[in-house]
C-alpha cells in the first residue's frame, strides 16, 4: 500500500444541537479508506455511523457541525474546501446511496431523467451517452428490461429495484467513493440477497471504494473487507472482516455476535384434544374488492407461540386484523376456547375483546404521545378490570415491575421521554394490563437494535412462561422464529404455504418457498453469499426466484 | 428611470467591490468565499434602502413644515417601530429573569417578534376588561362645550386641545375613549365569536374524523357548500335578513352577529380539525384504543384531542384575527357593532374623509387612522405569536 489513501479522516468530533446545547455524538474518531476498499460501519442506533459516513463527504446534517479534526479526500481537505470545489467532488467523484430509495427519489420524475442529472451536470458526459450508460450499469445490476426500465417512475418498480437503480445513479458519474447508508434495511429477504448481489458486483467491478453503514452483522458479513464497530460516538474496534468474525477482542462486538445464539428450548408437542386458545378457520379476507386472504387456517394453543412468516404483502398483518375484528372477513370464522367470535370488534363483548391483545411494530405511534406511562397503562385497568385509586396505582406498579422498569421512576414520563426499546416495553405492558390469554406481537422487535430486541424476546418468553399466554408472533425476520418460536406458519400471497412445528420446519425437506425464505436469511460466513450465488445462479435469485414459484 | 437603472447598475458594482473587499480584508474566510453574488448584492441594496430611511427620517424630523409634512407617517412609523422592538425586547428580558423555571425557559427561546406580540396582545387584553378605569370619558359620552373634530397630537397651534390627546370626533366624542372601549366590544366579541366557531367546527370536524362513513360524507358536504359562497357577501346578506329580525324577535343584532360569523369560520375550523383528526385516528393507539371498546367521547377527547392542540391553537390565532377583520368590516359597512356603541370598523368608516388631509395636515388624517392602526398591530401581533407557535409544535428549526 505505497499510494496514498483515499479518505483520511482524522480526530474527528461531530456535536448535535438539541435543547439548545451542542452534544457531542462523535468523540474523535480516526478513518483510513484505501482506494477500491469496502469499510463496514456497525453499531446500534445513536452510535453515529450514519453522520460520520456523511462526515466522510465533508457534509453534515442541519442541526450537525464538525467541531474538531480533520477529513481528506484524495488529499483535498474537504473542511476547508469551497463550495464550489465540493460541489465538483460530491456526485462526481463522492456519492451518496440512501435508506430508502422509495424516498429519495423524486416522484415527479422518471428514473432515468434522474439518472442522468449527475453526469450532464458535471459534464462528464452528453445525455444521450449518459442515458445509454444507464442502460449499460442497469444491465450490470441485473434489472429487468435494462433498455426501459428507466422510462418508469419510481412508483412503477419494487422497491428491490429502486434500491439498485439508486445504486446506477451513484455510479453513473465512476466515483471513488460511494456511501451506502442502511441501502437494504427496509427490504425482505429476499429481495435484500439481489440487492447485495448486484451492489458486491459492481463495487468490484469498478474498483470503487465504499463505505457501507449498516446494523446487520451478517450482510456486513457479506459486503466489506474491513469492519468498525462504533458504540456512542466511539470506535470500538478496528479489523479484517475474517478476524473481527472469528476473533473479536471487544466485550461490546463479542456480545453483537452473542444475540443471534438466544434461542428458547422446544417445547412437548400439543395434547391432541385440547381446545386451541384461537382457532383461525378458513378465513378469507378482501380490501374492499381485492381479495388478499384465502382459505387461511391454523390454531394457536395456550402458553405457546406460533410464528406468522412471510414477506411484505403475504397477508400476516391482514390475518391479524382479522383476529382481532378490524377486517371482518369474508368467509370462515374465528374461534376463542371453542366460541365463535363475532367478526366485528364493535359487536364483541368487552371480555372478549379483553382476551385479544396486541402489541404493535412502532411503539411511538403505538403509545399516545400526550399521555404519561402510568395513564396508558392505567387505562385498560381501570376500563376491563375496573380497579380505581390506589389499588388501581398498585396494579400498574406491578405492571411495569413485570416489565423490568421501575415504577416510581417512569410512571410520570411520557412516551418521548424512552427510548425505543423501553417505549416497546410499555406497549407489552398496556396489553398485559388486560389480563388476556392471546396476544399478537406484529413485528414487534423489527423497529430495534439486535442487542435491545433480544431483551425483548426474552421478556416475552419469561411472561408466557409465568401467565401461560398465547402469543401470534408476525415476524420477517427468521432469527426471531428460530428464537421464540413453537410452531411456524409460512404465508405467501394470502395462502398458507406450510405449517407446522419449529423443529420439523427448520428441518428439511421444505416447502420450496420456505426454502428459499430461509436460505435468503444473511449469515455471518463471509463466505455465505458466495456460495448461495454459486449454488443458486445470480440469475435465480431474489424477485425472480420468488416470481418462479 | 434613467435615475432608478443607474443606482442599480451603481450598485451592481458596489456588489462585486463589497465582496472582493471582504474577501480581501478576511482573508478568504469561507464567508465571503463562498458568497453568491446575488447575496453580495442584497447586502448593498438593503445598506441603500436603510440610508435612504435615515435619511428620510431625518427629512421628517426638518423644521420646514412642508418637508416634514411629506414624511410624516414614516416618520412615526419608524418611531413606532423602534419603540415597540425595544419595549418587546424589555419585556423578554422580564420574562426571562421573573417568574417560573417553565416560563424563563419559554421566554428563553422566544424570538422578538413573539415577544413583541405577546406583550401586545396583553396591553390589548388589560385595556379590554378594564376599558372602564383606562377611559377617561364614556364611549358614548358627548362632551358638553367640547369641539368636534379636535384634531390628535394635543397641540392647540396645529388644532388640538391638550384635554384630548387623540381629539375628538365627528359629535365630539373623545377618540381615545372609543379607541379603549372599542378593544372591549371588537376584541371582545371576536373572541366570543372564534370559540363559538371552534366550539362548533372541532366538534363536526372530529366527529367526521373519527366515525367516517356517510356522517363525514354528509358534514363535509355541507361544508363545501357554506365555503363556496363567498363568506363576506354571505355574512351581509345574513346580517341584512337578520336586522328585519332583530327587533321583532327582541334579540340584539350582536347575537345574530356572533352566531352568523362563527357559523361561516366553522366551516374553516371543520376542514381543519377534520384533516388533522384523520391523521391521528390512523394512529396505532387510536385502533389500541378501539380494539380495548373505548366509547366515542373517549375516544375524541381522551386521545384524539390532546395530540391536535397545538394546530387547532394556532389556528384560532389566525382564525381570530379574521373574525375580527370581519367584525371590522362589517361594522364599516353598517351592518355590525351598532352605534352608538365604539367599535374599530365604524370609527374608520366616520372619520374616514380625514384622509383627505394627509397632504398638508397629517395630525388631522391620523384620526381614521388610529382605530385602523389598532386593528393592523392586534392582527400582526396575533400573527407574529401564532407564527412563533406554529415553529415550536411542528419542531422546525429556525
Amino acid at each position: 500500500m505505497s499510494e496514498s489513501p483515499l479518505v483520511k479522516i482524522r480526530g474527528i468530533k461531530l456535536e448535535g444541537r438539541s435543547d439548545e446545547k451542542w452534544n457531542p455524538i462523535i468523540n474523535g474518531i480516526d478513518l483510513t479508506l484505501a482506494r477500491g476498499e469496502v469499510l463496514g460501519l456497525i453499531g446500534e442506533s445513536g452510535a453515529g455511523k450514519s453522520t460520520l459516513g456523511l462526515a466522510a463527504m465533508g457534509y453534515t446534517r442541519d442541526g450537525v457541525r464538525i467541531s474538531d479534526g480533520t477529513v481528506e479526500f484524495d488529499g483535498i481537505d474537504l473542511l476547508k474546501a469551497s463550495a464550489a470545489v465540493k460541489r465538483g467532488l460530491l456526485g462526481k467523484r463522492i456519492a451518496y446511496v440512501a435508506q430508502s430509495a422509495a424516498a429519495s427519489f423524486n416522484p415527479a420524475h422518471k428514473l432515468m431523467d434522474q439518472h442522468v442529472e449527475g453526469p450532464v451536470q458535471h459534464g462528464v458526459m452528453s445525455r444521450s451517452e449518459s442515458e445509454a450508460d444507464a442502460i449499460e450499469l442497469y444491465r450490470k445490476l441485473r434489472l429487468p428490461n435494462p433498455e426501459e426500465i428507466g422510462f418508469r417512475y419510481p412508483h412503477q418498480v419494487s422497491g428491490g429495484q429502486l434500491q439498485r437503480a439508486m445504486t446506477a445513479m451513484a455510479m453513473s458519474c465512476r466515483p471513488d467513493l460511494i456511501i451506502f447508508d442502511e441501502p437494504t434495511t427496509a427490504l425482505d429477504v429476499t429481495t435484500q440477497i439481489e440487492v447485495l448481489a448486484s451492489i458486491r458486483d459492481i463495487v468490484e467491478q469498478f474498483n470503487t471504494a465504499a463505505i457501507y453503514i449498516t446494523h446487520d452483522l451478517a450482510v456486513v458479513a457479506q459486503m466489506a473487507d474491513r469492519i468498525k464497530v462504533l458504540l456512542k460516538g466511539d470506535e470500538v474496534e478496528t479489523a479484517d472482516t475474517r478476524t473481527m468474525l472469528s476473533a473479536p477482542t471487544q466485550d461490546y462486538t463479542k456480545s453483537l455476535w452473542a444475540v443471534r445464539s438466544f434461542e428458547r428450548p422446544n417445547k412437548p408437542a400439543v395434547q391432541t384434544g385440547s381446545v386451541p386458545v384461537i382457532s383461525v378457520q378458513n378465513v378469507d379476507a378482501a380490501y374492499g374488492k381485492v381479495p388478499v386472504l384465502y382459505d387461511v387456517s391454523f390454531d394457536m394453543h395456550s402458553g405457546r407461540t406460533v410464528a406468522v412468516v412471510g414477506e411484505s404483502g403475504s397477508g400476516k398483518s391482514t390475518t391479524a386484523r382479522c383476529i382481532t375484528g378490524l377486517l371482518p372477513p369474508t368467509a370462515g370464522q374465528i374461534l376463542l376456547d371453542g366460541e365463535v367470535l363475532p367478526p366485528d370488534y364493535r359487536k364483541r363483548s368487552k371480555d372478549q375483546l379483553r382476551q385479544v391483545q396486541m402489541i404493535y411494530q412502532m411503539a411511538d405511534t403505538a403509545l399516545n404521545p400526550r399521555m404519561s406511562i402510568g395513564q396508558i397503562i392505567a387505562r385498560p385497568v381501570q376500563f376491563y378490570l375496573g380497579l380505581t385509586g390506589a389499588e388501581k396505582r398498585r396494579k400498574v406498579d406491578a405492571l411495569l415491575e413485570q416489565i423490568e422498569l421501575e415504577p416510581s421512576e417512569y410512571y410520570n414520563r411520557l412516551p418521548s421521554e424512552l427510548s425505543g426499546g423501553q417505549k416497546q416495553r410499555i406497549g407489552i405492558a398496556r396489553a398485559l394490563a388486560a389480563e388476556p390469554k392471546f396476544i399478537i406481537c406484529d413485528e414487534v422487535t423489527s423497529a430495534l437494535d439486535q442487542l435491545v430486541a433480544e431483551g425483548i424476546l426474552r421478556l416475552l418468553a419469561r411472561l408466557q412462561d409465568e401467565l401461560s399466554l398465547s402469543y401470534m408472533f408476525i415476524t420477517h425476520d427468521l432469527a426471531t422464529v428460530k428464537a421464540i418460536a413453537d410452531e411456524v406458519v409460512v404465508m405467501k400471497d394470502g395462502r398458507v404455504v406450510e405449517q407446522g412445528g419449529k423443529v420439523e420446519m427448520f428441518k428439511p425437506p421444505h416447502h420450496a418457498y420456505t426454502d428459499l425464505l430461509l436460505s435468503s436469511v444473511p449469515e455471518m460466513d463471509p463466505d455465505w453469499l458466495t456460495n448461495l450465488l454459486a449454488q443458486r445462479g445470480v440469475d435465480n435469485i431474489g424477485d425472480a426466484a420468488v416470481d418462479k414459484m | 428611470m434613467i435615475w432608478l437603472i443607474g443606482a442599480l447598475v451603481v450598485m451592481a458594482g458596489l456588489a462585486w467591490g463589497f465582496r472582493f473587499a471582504g474577501q480581501a480584508a478576511t482573508g478568504n474566510a469561507p464567508k465571503f468565499r463562498d458568497m453568491p453574488y446575488g447575496v453580495a448584492y442584497g447586502y448593498v441594496l438593503g445598506a441603500a434602502v436603510l440610508l435612504w430611511l435615515i435619511w428620510a427620517y431625518m427629512q421628517g424630523r426638518s423644521d420646514d413644515l412642508a418637508i416634514a409634512n411629506k414624511f410624516f407617517f414614516l416618520r412615526i412609523a419608524i418611531e413606532g417601530f423602534i419603540i415597540f422592538a425595544i419595549a418587546a425586547w424589555l419585556f423578554r428580558i422580564l420574562g426571562r429573569t421573573v417568574g417560573t423555571a417553565w416560563s424563563k425557559k419559554m421566554f428563553r427561546s422566544m424570538p422578538l417578534t413573539a415577544a413583541f406580540g405577546i406583550l401586545t396582545i396583553l396591553i390589548y387584553a388589560i385595556l379590554a376588561i378594564f376599558a372602564g378605569v383606562f377611559a377617561p370619558y364614556g364611549q358614548e359620552q358627548i362632551i358638553p362645550g367640547v369641539a368636534a373634530n379636535i384634531v390628535p397630537g394635543g397641540d392647540p397651534a396645529l388644532g388640538g386641545n391638550p384635554d384630548f390627546p387623540l381629539g375628538t370626533d365627528q359629535i365630539g366624542r373623545d377618540i381615545m375613549s372609543r379607541l379603549i372601549y372599542g378593544a372591549q366590544n371588537t376584541v371582545g366579541i371576536a373572541f366570543a365569536t372564534t370559540l363559538l366557531a371552534f366550539l362548533l367546527g372541532g366538534s363536526f370536524g372530529f366527529l367526521a374524523a373519527t366515525l367516517g362513513g356517510w356522517l363525514d360524507q354528509l358534514l363535509s358536504r355541507i361544508v363545501d357548500v357554506l365555503m363556496a359562497i363567498p363568506s363576506l357577501i354571505f355574512a351581509l346578506l345574513l346580517m341584512t335578513i337578520a336586522s328585519v329580525w332583530a327587533p321583532q324577535l327582541g334579540i340584539p343584532l350582536t347575537v345574530f352577529m356572533v352566531v352568523i360569523i362563527a357559523v361561516i369560520d366553522s366551516t374553516r375550523v371543520y376542514r381543519l380539525a377534520r384533516a388533522v383528526g384523520q391523521n391521528i385516528v390512523v394512529m396505532d393507539y387510536i385502533e389500541a384504543a378501539k380494539l380495548r371498546g373505548e366509547g366515542l367521547g373517549y375516544l375524541v377527547f381522551k386521545e384524539i384531542l390532546p395530540n391536535a392542540t397545538a394546530p387547532l391553537l394556532a389556528e384560532f390565532g389566525l382564525r381570530f384575527c379574521f373574525v375580527f377583520l370581519t367584525i371590522a368590516a362589517l361594522s364599516f359597512l353598517g351592518v355590525g357593532i351598532q352605534p352608538p356603541l365604539a367599535d374599530w370598523g365604524t370609527m374608520v368608516r366616520d372619520l374616514g374623509g380625514f384622509v383627505n388631509y394627509a397632504q398638508f395636515a397629517p395630525l388631522a388624517a391620523t384620526a381614521p387612522l388610529l382605530a385602523a392602526g389598532a386593528i393592523a398591530l392586534l392582527t400582526v401581533a396575533v400573527n407574529f405569536v401564532v407564527d412563533w407557535m406554529l415553529q415550536k409544535s411542528s419542531g422546525l428549526k429556525e
